[in-house]
């Protein structure tokens, strides 16, 4: 469709733009920006004033329970909620039932998106088989498959010499690995950080070691071998630490970090509410401060929303017994803009941390995608318009996304999404 | 500012006078009784004060026990239990002995009946009469008072207030709810 | 945040734990279960007040002596009484704990009691009851023990009378203790100058000192100077767990023996939770000479008891 957005506020943190301008869409991509050289007939016109252009957000990790957990989410409730939310590409952990192991799921998988025809879906393969942490898998198949990269959802190996076998071989194709740096023996039976808070809630905690020695552990095999490593879901202050010296030493090293952690902390449990029982566990004051600090000054590349839908029997049970994580593609955009408010990053910033941060990291683990996460002519049109002064309250009826789980219900967030562009066609549109 | 002018209102003996009032009558009562042991058992808290007053006066030969109904009322579910509870202080073995329970006002008869059924928790005593300061009417259960040193009507919205000096001397006041 | 055991009157009408609850309210359970202590001496020791009222006990972990005085303040209170013992039942078939508790209180239950190994599980229990329905904390998981901890500060005030001027020591495994963090929060809101916690480092949570406490790992040192002893007890999962490495070293190091006791105020009390393991975190002789003050412990936890369940029940809904 040949569209044409008139007069909004088109924001690219890849080029640094900001400025009220028109857009031009065209065959899938975006034909102009600012002015056309040649006349457009627009099939449909946009009158987009008081509104935010911007790429569509990048989410570097979000579950959507396809195969294996229908009971609990399907591709298309969740595509739908990444729409609502201004996600256009999105990266899939490989910890589905099966998990993706095999180039014939992934193909399986890729397929059904494609049917789809919502986002993007980029989806990681698993590193070992099972994600048991014992053989590897067929890393260059799935890569033919689909994959974009290797990981370990969140099972991580125990046995240091299959990690830097895997290291090793990811190395020789120029795979990337991601993974969560958790010691599995240090974070066993832990389901709160460990802390002054649940100590008083008599929760068995997990240590700040569990992190930062585990990063360690990663990151001089990586010296070793030369792999390129993108952490995920870092949690602690120490971690950030760690990760930003690695980045001065020279490692390939990127990191993201959960919408989550970058908002809450281990007291906002309050009375054992299991919507807060996220893995990694949300940790204290100064982690949240030292994350907030890393993602301004590069350490953490991206904000991803870890969306992981859980259904209530899920939920409905003692803290420790509830499964771990929260719905949150719809929110990814909207908890960004609440964080640069609270801190007043500029937006074009802030919004690099869901466009241009996590595309980096995707187009680096992957280069044969298509580019993302920018508004640049010639690019595929991938974009999302949204009213950044507009609050909107989190409940059941503004949640699209098959589970109601999420720490931010009952809450007011700024920032709704208008218009969603997939590649040149409107996937997604609400009037305001 | 009460509603009514001071000289429609009842005029009451002091608390001292309706002592001596009781005292009388409580020595008529048990004079039948003067060859078995009698033990007094006061309600808190006016029933108490007034029930230990008695047994020095009286010189009885039996004990004096102080009563706190509040874990026999019928109310609980209405408004909980009391904050302040005093502990029940019986002293003796009720069982086959004669009692008898004072108290400061017979209004409903629910503070009696609740006495009654804690001292039936005690064991079974051989009899029990019940003496009162005053009987302000207003009965809600068949219960009555084998002797008062004042009976009187008074309204829903009156309360009277027995309250004891320093030096141990009673004082009686009416009190009116809408003032 | 509004705190779940209160009702919107700033009534009590659950008690899940011991933090967060005023001076005020702990004093007025204290000072109820006074009236309750006298009743053990008569014939009949019934009262009245929860006449018609049905209270479950839910025992989700097993526990014999916490039950059975559950059981028994209940019965006192008149209330009818109904034991369930869950191992045996639904949940093992599966059941979720809320579809266990909707079926009970279809059944017309007044008051919950309730023991899970879980943490947190009375707060989950409460938030899905009807609002006349109470529920009463018999220990979740390492979290708290309430009922425990106001007998043991009715005996510390029976004995000592003035909580503002002790020192209280809590000594063993604190780092699994519900008991411990009943009894740390609760010594704190009454007043007590001094809480110690006496344990070897694996033994003791972290953040400790964020609630109150003097941190020791030297019992010599912890010891000294104190008015109260309370001990906890070990168990044998800990020698296996890597905490510990025997029963024998702990005992000579952290066990209370006569020796260890001399360090203390001369009319120092000891306490003990109870079961007791002895010879492990206790000496026989100190167990059963005349600082200890166990028996007393459990006579007033019948009173205690029948205290709490009044009070919720009590509440208006």
């Amino acid at each position: 469709m040949k569209l044409h957005i008139k007069g909004a506020r088109v924001i690219d943190p890849s080029q640094g733009l900001d400025q009220v301008t028109d857009v031009w869409v065209a065959g899938g991509r975006i034909a102009a920006i600012g002015h056309t050289d040649k006349p457009f007939e627009a099939e449909r016109i946009v009158e987009a004033k008081g509104l935010v252009v911007m790429p569509g957000l990048v989410d570097l990790a979000a579950r959507l329970r396809e195969p294996g957990f229908e009971h609990r989410a399907t591709l298309e409730s969740e595509m739908r909620a990444a729409l609502a939310g201004g996600v256009t590409s999105l990266v899939l952990p490989p910890d589905t039932d099966p998990v993706l192991d095999e180039p014939g799921l992934v193909e399986m998988l890729k397929h059904r998106a494609r049917q789809l025809n919502q986002v993007n879906l980029y989806p990681l393969g698993a590193m070992t088989v099972g994600l048991k942490g014992a053989t590897l898998t067929e890393m260059a198949e799935l890569t033919e498959a689909g994959c974009v990269g290797f990981a370990q959802a969140d099972h991580p190996v125990t046995d240091t010499n299959v990690l830097l076998r895997a290291m090793q071989y990811a190395r020789s194709f120029g795979y990337t690995l991601w993974l969560r740096a958790q010691d599995a023996w240090l974070a066993k039976n832990g389901v709160a950080a460990s802390g002054a808070y649940a100590s008083r809630l008599g929760l068995s905690g997990v240590p700040v070691q569990a992190e930062t020695i585990a990063l360690q552990t990663l990151f001089e095999l990586q010296r070793s071998v030369g792999v390129s490593l993108h952490i995920c879901r870092i949690s602690s202050a120490a971690g950030v630490n760690l990760v930003r010296q690695a980045k001065l030493e020279g490692l390939q090293v990127t990191c993201d970090v959960s919408m989550n952690n970058v908002h809450l902390t281990d007291v906002d449990i309050g009375f054992y509410d299991s919507n807060y029982r996220l893995d990694p566990p949300l940790r204290g004051q100064r982690d949240r401060d030292a994350i907030r600090a890393g993602l301004l000054d590069g350490t953490i590349d991206a904000i991803c929303s870890d969306h992981s839908p859980v259904d209530d029997d899920g939920k409905q049970v003692p803290f420790a017994e509830a499964e771990v994580g929260a719905t949150g593609l719809e929110l990814l955009l909207s908890l960004t803009l609440k964080w640069a408010e609270q801190e007043r990053v500029p937006l074009v910033d802030a919004l690099a941390r869901v466009t241009d941060g996590p595309a980096n990291v995707l187009t680096h683990s992957m280069s044969a995608i298509p580019p993302c996460g920018r508004l640049v002519v010639g690019a595929p049109a991938d974009l999302c318009l949204v009213n950044i002064d507009h609050y909107w309250l989190v409940d059941q009826h503004t949640l699209l996304s098959q589970s109601q789980h999420t720490p931010f219900i009952g809450t007011e967030l700024p920032g709704r999404v208008c218009m969603t562009i997939v590649r040149g066609r409107i996937a997604w549109e609400q009037g305001l | 500012m009460t509603s009514k002018q001071p000289s429609d209102r009842p005029k009451l003996p002091t608390g001292e006078q309706l002592y001596e009032t009781l005292r009388a009558g409580v020595k008529a009562l048990i004079a039948p009784l003067e060859h078995e042991t009698v033990h007094l058992v006061g309600i808190h808290s006016g029933g108490a004060w007034l029930a230990q007053r008695l047994h020095e006066d009286l010189g009885l030969m039996g004990s004096c026990g102080l009563l706190d109904i509040s874990l026999y009322r019928d109310d609980f579910d209405r408004i909980g239990l009391h904050t302040q509870v005093m502990p029940t202080q019986i002293d003796f073995p009720v069982a086959g002995q004669h009692l008898i329970v004072v108290d400061d006002v017979l209004y409903t008869g629910r503070t009696i009946r609740a006495a009654m059924n804690e001292l039936f928790d005690h064991g079974r005593p051989a009899s029990i009469k019940l003496v009162v300061l005053i009987d302000r009417g207003g009965r809600q259960l068949p219960i009555d008072a084998d002797f008062a040193a004042l009976k009187i009507d008074l309204t829903r919205q009156d309360n009277l207030v027995l309250q004891k000096t320093d030096a141990g001397a009673f004082t009686l006041r009416l009190e009116n709810g809408d003032a | 945040m509004l705190n779940p055991q209160l009702n919107r009157h700033g009534e009590l009408t659950h008690l899940i734990t011991t933090e967060g609850l005023s001076r005020k309210i702990l004093t007025h359970i204290l000072d109820t279960a006074n009236t309750f202590v006298p009743l053990a001496e008569r014939d009949v020791k019934k009262v009245p007040l929860l006449r018609g009222k049905s209270v479950f006990n839910l025992f989700f972990e097993n526990s014999t002596r916490t039950r059975t005085t559950f059981e028994i303040a209940a019965t006192r209170l008149s209330a009818d009484v109904f034991n369930l013992n869950i191992n045996a039942s639904s949940a093992s078939k599966g059941e979720t704990l809320l579809d266990t508790i909707a079926n009970l209180a279809a059944m017309q239950a007044d008051i919950f009691v309730v023991r899970h190994e879980a943490s947190g599980a009375p707060f989950l229990i409460a938030r899905h009851v009807a609002p006349h329905i109470h529920v009463v904390n018999a220990g979740d998981g390492r979290h708290a023990h309430p009922t425990q901890a106001l007998l043991d500060m009715y005996t510390i005030r029976h004995f000592k009378k003035d909580f503002t001027n002790l020192r209280v020591a809590v000594v063993g495994d604190i780092l699994h203790s519900r008991v411990a963090r009943s009894n740390i929060h609760a010594l704190t809101t009454l007043g007590v100058p001094e809480v110690r916690a006496i344990a070897p480092l694996t033994l003791l949570p972290s953040g400790l000192e964020q609630m109150g406490v003097r941190v020791f790992t030297d019992m010599r040192e912890g010891l000294k100077d104190v008015d109260v002893i309370i001990m906890l007890r070990l168990q044998n999962e800990r020698m296996r767990g890597a905490l510990l490495p025997s029963a024998h070293e702990y005992f000579k190091h952290y066990g209370l023996t006569q020796e260890k006791l001399a360090l203390a105020k001369p009319d120092v009390i000891v306490m003990h939770p109870g079961p007791m393991n002895r010879g492990v975190e206790i000496d026989s002789a100190v167990a059963d000479g005349p600082h200890a003050v166990i028996l007393d412990q459990v006579n007033f936890g019948i009173a205690v008891r029948m205290a709490v369940m009044t009070i919720v029940a009590g509440a208006s809904a």
